[in-house]
């Protein structure tokens, strides 16, 4: 179901937490699953739930829980804009009406070719670089002015 | 809009600081820290065989206050932790910085991230905690993955692991990184959601330092003040508390947002004037004039510029602004800004990260953000202030943890403050700021 190379990352996660906690891994498995599937399918949180040997339900309830993890498929690359008031001050209500524009989709749609998912984010603790967009979850992109955003969509298209 | 500046200038942490002193950004590295003199006091507790209580005793003299927001003295809160009693104990770093404003943690993390991992080993070994975690704010992905590298290269050194530095102390520490939720800055959150489950704050008491991580004694300190201890077991508790004012002892890292011409992170002397702050973040974007700031972070009570102008930055005077220091997170607004619009944002994000368990909470956040809503696009009623006010007291007290708090105050202080500017949006189904921007739903109805 996993490939051994997140299988092995998943071990390190474990190996963290006393022996006789490895829920505590979850969230860091979770991660490492859904960078792989693309998304988290009941199949792939049933594995996880076997792997660390906790009940399904409870892997569904941190799946559904943290907004990072995506329950549904989403386009190959996910834009999280922070809207939240520094960012908002500072550009990005415009920034998001942009992006809006330009990608021709609203909040939580995706491009009718799959690339791009759009979603609103909430702080992500870097306000001096606002505004500031999250790219696939790992990448921080900051001072996303038009301009910068252009550029960026230019270099993903890519 | 700002335009893009470098990412990183090493002149912005100002003159006095201490913590961010010599950073530029690229030396963060163990042998950066190193000849900068850290790991110097851990050095010195261990081969002096310093009492634990020396330790404790120490950080009580600086003044060091919780720098996450709550401001709790930080050598009392040791002193809470059962340090003889047998078994497992955890030392937890909370680096889930997501309060709106704050972007301080993020930037010790990723230029000097050894002095958090000094100042959790330093505290270790004043509490006899086994273990530690620095669980990481889940959007900052690239800064855990360099902290994994970081505690990679403390474990190389010797500083954590077993017999540190060859001494009968052995300490582990680990990070763990989040995954995109508000609520697991809560102590108790967090615990949950390092256990694997939901962050859902805890009753309290049981406290950490009783039943905390796995039901074991536990201490929860914020990022900022693990980086400050090696500096006050270096220089003594007395120097530290010297740097600010009574009972509001060192530097502060402040993390200055919104309309200002360089928004970032600036280190300060407890105490000093917001009008100098305002002043090293080059003042308010395009000479405007300031209106309302909000100085502790989205949570804090808002205070009118004027007042602020007058107001010294440490704990008990902005508590007598009638705020908060908070995490240090200065939110600048000037005379352009819609106060009725900010706070249906604020109110958004409260909505939106309610972590549910508790009712007050729960309903009372979505029902005050669909009232500011509601006044915001010119859908008001006359009753609605009172209302909005009366909903924000019902939450306050009436919650596990402090969310309920956290959601209610800038509802409060918004429509204490600025009144008239919501009853015209009432009176006239129109915005008072003549000069707001074309209004775009970028909050979802």
């Amino acid at each position: 179901m996993l490939s051994a190379e997140s299988l092995k990352k998943i071990d390190a996660a474990v190996a963290k937490y006393p022996s006789d906690q490895k829920q505590s891994a979850v969230m860091a498995a979770l991660a490492l699953a859904q960078r792989e599937k693309g998304h988290l399918s009941t199949e792939v949180m049933d594995y996880v739930a076997g792997y660390l040997g906790m009940a399904p339900v409870a892997v569904y309830e941190v799946a559904s829980f943290y907004s990072m993890y995506d329950m549904a498929p989403v386009g190959r690359h996910k834009l999280c804009i922070c809207t939240n008031l520094p960012c908002a001050l500072s550009g990005a209500v415009e920034a998001a009406e942009h992006l809006k524009k330009k990608l021709g989709i609203d909040w939580d749609e995706t491009t009718a070719d799959g690339r791009f998912t759009l979603k609103q984010g909430e702080c992500f603790g870097a306000c001096g670089d606002a505004p500031v967009m999250l790219v696939n979850n790992q990448k921080m992109a900051s001072f996303m002015s038009p301009e910068a955003i252009d550029k960026l969509l230019a270099e993903l298209q890519k | 809009m700002n335009s893009a500046r470098p990412p990183f200038d090493p002149g912005i942490y100002g003159p006095d600081a201490i913590l961010m002193k010599g950073i530029t950004g690229l030396n963060w590295r163990i042998k950066d820290y190193e000849a900068r003199g850290g790991y110097a006091a851990l050095r010195k507790i261990l081969a002096e065989k310093t009492a634990p209580e020396a330790v404790i005793a120490e950080v009580k003299k600086s003044a060091l206050r919780g720098r996450g927001g709550a401001g709790f003295p930080t050598g009392l809160k040791w002193s809470f932790m059962p340090r003889q009693s047998p078994g497992a104990k955890y030392m937890v770093c909370n680096s889930d910085e997501g309060e709106p404003g704050t972007f301080k943690d993020r930037d010790i993390l990723r230029y000097n991230p050894h002095a958090v991992i000094e100042g959790m080993v330093i505290a270790g070994y004043a509490t006899g905690s086994t273990a530690g975690y620095n669980y990481i704010h889940g959007e900052i992905w690239d800064i855990y993955e360099q902290f994994e590298e970081a505690l990679a290269e403390a474990r190389t050194a010797g500083y954590i692991g077993s017999k540190i530095l060859g001494s009968d102390f052995s300490f582990e520490l680990h990070a763990h990184h989040g995954c995109g939720a508000y609520i697991c800055g809560e102590e108790t959150a967090l615990l949950e959601s390092m256990e694997g489950k939901k962050g859902q704050p805890r009753f309290k008491p049981p406290f950490p330092a009783s039943y905390g991580l796995y039901g074991k004694p536990t201490t929860i300190n914020n990022t900022e003040t693990f980086a400050a201890v090696p500096w006050i077991i270096a220089n003594g508790g007395q120097a530290y508390l010297d740097l600010g004012r009574p009972n509001n002892g060192g530097t502060k890292l402040f993390s200055i947002s919104g309309h200002v011409e360089r928004p970032g992170n600036y280190e300060v002397r407890i105490g000093t004037p917001f009008a100098k702050l305002l002043e090293m973040a080059g003042g308010v974007r395009g000479g405007r004039k300031l209106k309302a700031v909000i100085p502790g972070g989205s949570s804090a009570p808002v205070v009118p510029g004027a007042i602020m102008m007058q107001t010294d930055l440490d704990y008990d005077s902005i508590a007598k602004a009638g705020s908060m220091l908070g995490s240090g997170a200065v939110i600048v607004m000037d005379e352009t800004t819609c106060m009725v619009r900010a706070l249906e944002r604020l109110s958004y994000f409260y909505y939106e990260e309610s972590c549910g368990q508790c009712t007050p909470c729960r309903e009372g956040t979505g029902w005050m953000y669909r009232m500011v809503h509601r006044v915001e696009t010119g859908r008001g009623r006359q009753e609605d202030l009172d209302l909005l006010s009366e909903i924000a007291g019902n939450i306050m007290g009436r919650t596990i943890c402090a969310l309920g708090d956290a959601a209610a105050l800038p509802v409060r202080s918004f429509v204490q403050h600025f009144r008239d500017e919501f009853q015209y949006h009432i009176d006239h189904k129109r915005c008072l700021v003549g000069a707001r921007a074309a209004r775009s739903e970028v909050v979802a109805a």
